[in-house]
This record gives C-alpha cells, sequence and structure tokens, in this order.
C-alpha cells in the first residue's frame, strides 16, 4: 500500500487538513472539529467503508477490528485524533 | 511473490483458465440436475480459486483483484453457479481477513481458501432484501455465548454451506456472528427451480435459539452492516461483476460464431444488418463492462477509497452488458439459444440474476447518483435503503 505521507510530516495541522478536504469532497460541505456526520445523516451506506479505505491509505496505518468504536469516526476531530495516535503507534512499533 | 510451492506469477495471470476449461462440458448438466458435484469444490479451491486474493500466509495466493476478477470472468462465462461458489467463499474470507481477530482469521481462512469449509452469506431475509438495516432476526447475549433466532432467504450455497456469516440485530444493534451449519436449531429448506443460478445450491436457512459462543462474533455490534457486511458485498460486487463480464464475452463469442456458419435462404446471418447490428452492440457493451471492472481493480490494488463506489458502477454495467448480451445472443441463435443445454439460454438466465443480486440494477442507480449528489452536499431525505443487497 502507498504511504505517501510518513509519520514525522503527519503533523496535526496536515492531518486536520487533509482529511477536512476529504469530508468536503465527499460529503460536499464543510464540516467543524465536532460535527457527527453520522448522525446528522450526511452519510450513506458505503461512506463508512470509504473513510476506513481513506485514512489506510493516506496514511499507511492499518484499521482492525479493534479500533472499530464510532468514537474513532464521527466527527472530524476525534477522526484527527484517531489517525495521529495510530500513525504514532505505527512509527513506534 | 513468495508462495513457495503454491502458483507463481505466470499461473496467477492464468488463474482459473485451466479449470474452466475442464468443466465446460458439465456445466449444463449442472443446471439441469440443480447442483455442483460435490468434488467440484475441492478441484476449484486446488486450482486456487477459492482463496485465491487472500494473503499467502492465510493460505491464500496473494492474486490482485485483476488478477481474481480474470478468473472469475474465466469461470462465469462457464457456469455461473461455479463463480457463485468463489463469490460467496471470497464474499466472508473478505470480510474476515478485513475485521476479524488474528484468532479468528487463523481459524477460518486456511480452511476456506483449502475448500474444506464451505461458507455461505446469510443476511437476506422476506422483509429485508435491498434494506439489510431491516433485518429481524436476533443476536442475543447469554452469559458466554450469542443465540440466534431468524430465517435467512436465498442463501447461495446453503444447502450445502458449513458455516454461515449471518447478519442479525443485537438490541437494535448490526451485529455479525459465524454459525456453523451442524449447531442443533439450524436448519435448511432447498430452493430449486429458480429463474437461475440453478446450480447454486440455494436454500431458506432457520436458526432456532442457536447458541454460539462468543468468540464467533463478527466485529463489535453496531459494525455488522456498515462494515462487516459492507465488506462482504463489496468483495461480492466485484466477483459478480466479473463473472458478467466472462458470460457477456461468452455470449458474444457464440453469438458471432453461430452467425458466421448458419446458413438460412442461401444466406449467412452475419449478412444480415439487423444480426450486424445486434453484434455491434454487443461488442461494444462487453467492452465497456470489462474497462470498468480494470477501473474499479486498479482502484482495489491501490486502496483507493473510491473503489466502493466505482465497484457499484462495474457490477451495474456488467450485469446489464450481461443480460443484453445473453438476450441478443439468444435471439440470434434462435431455437439452438432456446434448447435446454444452450450455453447462451443459460446466461441469459443467470445474467438476469445478476441484475438483481448483490445491489439489484435500480438500487445500484440509486446508490450512484446517492453518491454524485452526496458530493455536492445534498442531504438524504427520508427513509432510504442502507445497503444494496438481493437474494443471497
Amino acid at each position: 500500500m502507498e504511504t505517501p505521507n510518513q509519520t514525522d510530516a503527519a503533523t496535526a495541522a496536515d492531518v486536520t487538513d487533509e482529511l477536512s478536504a476529504f469530508l468536503i469532497r465527499n460529503l460536499g460541505q464543510e464540516l467543524g472539529p465536532d460535527d457527527d456526520y453520522f448522525a446528522l445523516g450526511l452519510v450513506n451506506s458505503l461512506f463508512a467503508m470509504e473513510l476506513v479505505n481513506f485514512v489506510e491509505q493516506r496514511y499507511g496505518i492499518e484499521v482492525g477490528v479493534d479500533d472499530l468504536d464510532l468514537d474513532n469516526f464521527r466527527t472530524l476531530g476525534r477522526l484527527r485524533e484517531f489517525v495521529l495516535t495510530k500513525a504514532d503507534r505505527g512509527a513506534a512499533a | 511473490m513468495s508462495g513457495g510451492a503454491l502458483a507463481t506469477d505466470t499461473d496467477l495471470t492464468s488463474l482459473g483458465a485451466e479449470f474452466a476449461d475442464s468443466v465446460r462440458d458439465e456445466a449444463a448438466d449442472w443446471d439441469a440436475r440443480g447442483e455442483l458435484p460435490a468434488g467440484v469444490r475441492l478441484a476449484a479451491a486446488g486450482a486456487g480459486l477459492l482463496g485465491a486474493d487472500l494473503p499467502v500466509r492465510h493460505g491464500g495466493l496473494g492474486a490482485t483483484p485483476a488478477q481474481l476478477g480474470e478468473a472469475c470472468a474465466r469461470v462465469g462465462g462457464v457456469c455461473s453457479a461455479l463463480r457463485g461458489l468463489i463469490t460467496v467463499q471470497s464474499m466472508v474470507a473478505a470480510a474476515l481477513l478485513r475485521w476479524g481477530t488474528a484468532e479468528q482469521r487463523e481459524r477460518w481462512l486456511p480452511p476456506l481458501a483449502r475448500g474444506e469449509l464451505l461458507a455461505a452469506f446469510a443476511a437476506t431475509e422476506s422483509e429485508a432484501g435491498s434494506d439489510l438495516a431491516a433485518v429481524t432476526t436476533t443476536v442475543e447475549e447469554q452469559g458466554d455465548a450469542y443465540r440466534i433466532t431468524g430465517v435467512k432467504r436465498w442463501i447461495t450455497f446453503g444447502d450445502v454451506a458449513d458455516v454461515f456469516l449471518v447478519l442479525g440485530s443485537a438490541g437494535g444493534r448490526p451485529a455479525t456472528v459465524l454459525v456453523e451449519a451442524d449447531r442443533p436449531g439450524v436448519s435448511r429448506e432447498p430452493v430449486r427451480g429458480q429463474l437461475g443460478m440453478r446450480a447454486a445450491q440455494l436454500a431458506h436457512v432457520r436458526f432456532d435459539g442457536v447458541r454460539v459462543p462468543r468468540e464467533n462474533a463478527v466485529a463489535p455490534p453496531g459494525f455488522g452492516l456498515s462494515h462487516v457486511v459492507g465488506t462482504a458485498l463489496d468483495h461480492g460486487r466485484f466477483t459478480v461483476a466479473w463473472g458478467c463480464v466472462g458470460m457477456a464475452e461468452a455470449c458474444l463469442d457464440a453469438a458471432a460464431a453461430h452467425a458466421v456458419r448458419r446458413d438460412q435462404g442461401g444466406v449467412v446471418l452475419a449478412e444480415h444488418q439487423l444480426v450486424r447490428s445486434l453484434l455491434g452492440r454487443a461488442a461494444v457493451d462487453s467492452r465497456a463492462a470489462r474497462e470498468l471492472c480494470l477501473r474499479a481493480a486498479r482502484l482495489r490494488e491501490a486502496g483507493d477509497p473510491d473503489a466502493l463506489a466505482e465497484t457499484v458502477a462495474a457490477k451495474y454495467a456488467a450485469a446489464r452488458a450481461a443480460t443484453d448480451v445473453a438476450g441478443s445472443a439468444v435471439q440470434v441463435l434462435g431455437a439452438a439459444g432456446c434448447a435446454p443445454d444452450s450455453l447462451v439460454g443459460r446466461c441469459y438466465r443467470d445474467a438476469k440474476v445478476m441484475e438483481i443480486i448483490e445491489g439489484s440494477a435500480l438500487v445500484s442507480e440509486l446508490h450512484i447518483a446517492d453518491h454524485l449528489l452526496r458530493a455536492h452536499g445534498h442531504r438524504p431525505g427520508g427513509r432510504r435503503p442502507q445497503r444494496e443487497e438481493g437474494p443471497r
């Protein structure tokens, strides 16, 4: 899998911008860090897996069954924390 | 790849070719009898077809999406039921590879790849087809076990499966559980004589308070539909799409060959403009379907998030192409296309089923449009299908 953005370059600001751009591209609107796009009904049935594929492809992380907590995915802010934590853990391993 | 005794890269580019050729003359008989002989499953596994895209460490061949797709096209052009076997086995395997625990992968994937276990995907119910969020099968926690109660319908290879990946509801949250067929409370009612996929040993399957240990749960409750079933259906659409490409191409070949040879009133069919028109359209439909499937394969290999939506589009287009091309082929072949052992006649019936399963054509259109509109900020209004699905 392509890992264009190595962990050391994946600053919180970069990740925020990229995740925000992904959400705008897919949901057609800019979202605040705490907007719950699942609860707001902005997503369709493919979106949950598209989101998983995006963070895996973009950050070279692996989302597994232990990561399946909607709190990791439901807002831009939580998603950013999830990505940064996973990327850190991957770099330390 | 580092497969040792397993297939080399050369083998993978022709994956399924030899096997498809070896069963070409038997498929019509399987269709008439309504079953695949038991030995065929092991032969398919021996040819590497049941775990082709699983990693080598889990017993697979590590085939790329394009290699798996071509294999499904080769098999699909010979026997859709056999391609259906590859589809259901790999749907369950894909879901476990992606969302299983390390223990679950170790326990289930190698026997699935070797064909020692046959898996079926049990999601559809009488009131939950395209809208799988409406399933009423219950998954109740009981101490260290789960108790499964419900009736699943139209389960491909449900009559002979060793294990079912069941979608149910755990207190309102979608939950997926593996249920072995030999557990007390599992019973099956074979379905025979349906429009197409007649050798795919369909069954309606009843789960009557079946107890399974906790370790049979796949992913936590709440993620059964969006992630586990989502992964399985996405994989299923991909292999179905390629199977449809194989059907369309086989029917195009048969129609062209017949048009060249068949002489009526001193004129071969190929000289009739209307026949040529049918063939021209069929050729373009087949090629367009193949290109969309190749596009989906490329995106899948890259792990691109757009792969999901593009796979929906590829499956939709390929199923339509197979249906249209098979219909034209039957028209060109005439009585020969209507004969009981006709390949194009069988494809005609099977292809229509492909427009129903793994996302009906109508629901696929809604989803493709939904995806387009979503990117423009459209908020879905009212109740809509959460997941496209059909009899499977």
